[in-house]
């Protein structure tokens, strides 16, 4: 599903690469995590995916597509194939938590019909039935990203991307939306979840894929991850 | 993307943006307003030439008993000198009509077109000689009818209606330079003042942008609302701009100066009417292509 082939990414201003060298297969289906302190270059491998960013060298292959090659005008229509889910939520403030969740669909022209039928089935399946209604302010964080999620997952994408998604939440919480996280995998969606939270990582023993200053160090796959400090 | 929800968001967008997209409405007015009156300028001078030239276009005026002109030292012109003029005028192959005006006529044709005026009092019958007036097929072609005319036995002297009126053209012209530049200038504005709108509603929509970006809305979908937004504007600046020039033309030229200059010879509604379209089509190409342009450079992928 995700592929990458000896991958480097500078930044312009960067003194040594975001990512060094990288190669990696995630496949189908598959729940992995991308661990590594901050700087390791966790972020960067998601932006390639999503094609926010190009690679200066090597290969990034998503269902079959080279990223690489891909033309500008195509990049929609990837993007359509994923969900992303961030660390800050950024959620619509002036919008309802189900405004949040059919803003996606409506700009992406689905008619108003599905989306009536599929925005309460999604936030029926994140467990937010019965705040349509409520703005992200009067939401707690946990249930701030559950709509994030929501958002990310309403148009059934094969791709879920999360760059820290339990960085603002306490612990428990935490657990909840990674166990959400997992159901959604349940389902067929390929998870890539960037994170340093050791916990969550010991929890799940799922896939781990450690980074240090841009290089793969370890592919464990039931992991753990231990972080330096 | 629904009709409905595309509205709302342009909506929201102009909401937010409210006192930029006045600014913008008001800018484009101005520039329109000014652009229309050289426009108008121009079919002002189109129309009083259209009227001149079906009329007469060259006056021989003829020597009378008491005339000051150097040529008239011999008195009054003689019916013989009257005749010999009308037989070379009509064999010349420029001329296309004569028409004779003899001093009561000449007289009446004056107290009817400054029937609103104070001068009509001051004239009397007698004070305007009797002349020639001669339409030519070519207006142009004036200078064949004053060198064979001019100095000829009983000819006072030989008036070019077309030098009277380029003297009136000359100042209309300047006038439609004149605003036509200002215009020009306004609408250069309109452009900046456009284009730092948008960018301004860019970034109030920068969140909104995020995501639609990362859900997968197409570029279109992304810009389409900017674009609509500027449309709205400039239009609207376009229809107050034909509102203004409509008003005008009717209350100042149709209903004031049609009063106190000579008649028939004004632009009227029909002329607002006949430049509105290159005005509104000059704000749509402008519109769009401000914010194509803007768009392209501030919102990448």
């Amino acid at each position: 599903m995700i592929r990458f082939e000896n991958v480097v990414k500078k930044y312009p201003r960067g003194t040594r690469p975001a990512l060094d060298r990288v190669s990696v297969e995630v496949e189908r289906g598959e729940f992995a995590f991308v661990v590594g302190p901050s700087g390791s270059g966790k972020s960067t491998m998601l932006r390639l995916v999503m094609r926010e960013e190009t690679p200066t060298s090597g290969t990034v292959l998503v269902a079959g597509h080279d990223l690489g090659a891909m033309p500008l005008r195509k990049v929609p229509r990837l993007r359509r194939q994923m969900g992303v889910v961030f660390q800050d939520f950024r959620l619509l403030p002036g919008k309802t938590v189900y405004q949040n969740v059919a803003y996606a669909l409506q700009v992406i022209g689905k008619s108003s019909l599905s989306i009536r039928r599929v925005v309460p089935e999604t936030l029926e399946m994140v467990g937010l039935t019965g705040m349509e209604k409520r703005l992200p302010h009067q939401l707690s964080g946990g249930e701030q990203q559950r709509v994030a999620i929501a958002r990310a997952v309403v148009n059934k994408p094969m791709i879920l991307l999360c760059d820290e998604p339990t960085g603002n939440l306490d612990p428990a919480i935490s657990l909840e939306i990674v166990r959400l996280l997992e159901r959604i995998n349940r389902t067929g969606t390929t998870v890539v979840m960037a994170t340093h939270n050791d916990t969550i990582v010991n929890d799940l023993r799922r896939r781990v894929i450690e980074l240090a200053d841009g290089r793969i160090v370890r592919d464990d796959e039931h992991g753990t991850y231990m972080p330096a400090s | 993307m629904s009709p409905r929800f595309l509205l709302g968001e342009i909506w929201t967008g102009i909401r937010r943006n409210a006192s930029m997209t006045v600014s913008v409405v008001l800018v484009t007015m101005v520039s329109m307003y000014l652009l229309g009156l050289g426009l108008l300028a121009q079919r002002q001078a189109d129309t009083m030439k259209g009227y001149w030239y079906d009329r007469v276009q060259v006056s021989i005026y003829l020597c009378t008993d008491n005339s000051s002109r150097p040529n008239c030292g011999t008195g009054a012109v003689t019916e013989e000198q009257k005749s010999t003029l009308l037989t070379q005028l009509e064999a010349l192959p420029e001329v296309k009509q004569v028409f004779y005006e003899s001093e009561e006529e000449a007289y009446s044709r004056f107290q009817d077109q400054f029937r609103n005026s104070p001068l009509a009092g001051n004239i009397q019958v007698g004070d305007i000689p009797q002349s020639y007036r001669v339409q030519l097929e070519d207006p142009s072609r004036f200078g064949v009818v004053v060198s064979q005319f001019e100095g000829a036995a009983g000819v006072a002297y030989v008036q070019d209606q077309e030098r009277v009126l380029n003297r009136f053209f000359t100042v209309i012209n300047y006038i439609t330079l004149f605003s036509v530049l200002l215009a020009a200038l306004m609408v250069l504005a309109a452009i900046l003042l456009m284009a730092t709108t948008i960018r301004q509603s860019a970034f109030s929509r920068r969140r909104e942008i995020g995501i639609m970006r990362l859900v997968g809305a197409s570029n279109f979908t992304i810009r389409v609302p900017f674009v609509i937004e500027t449309l709205i504007a400039a239009v609207l600046g376009a229809l107050l701009a034909f509102g203004l020039l409509w008003a005008t033309v009717h209350y100042i030229f149709s209903r004031f100066l049609n009063q106190v200059v000579l008649d028939q010879a004004l632009i009227g509604d029909s002329d607002v009417f006949a430049v509105a379209p290159l005005m509104f089509a000059g704000v749509v190409a402008l519109a769009v292509l401000t914010s194509t342009v803007t768009l392209w450079r501030y919102l990448r992928v």
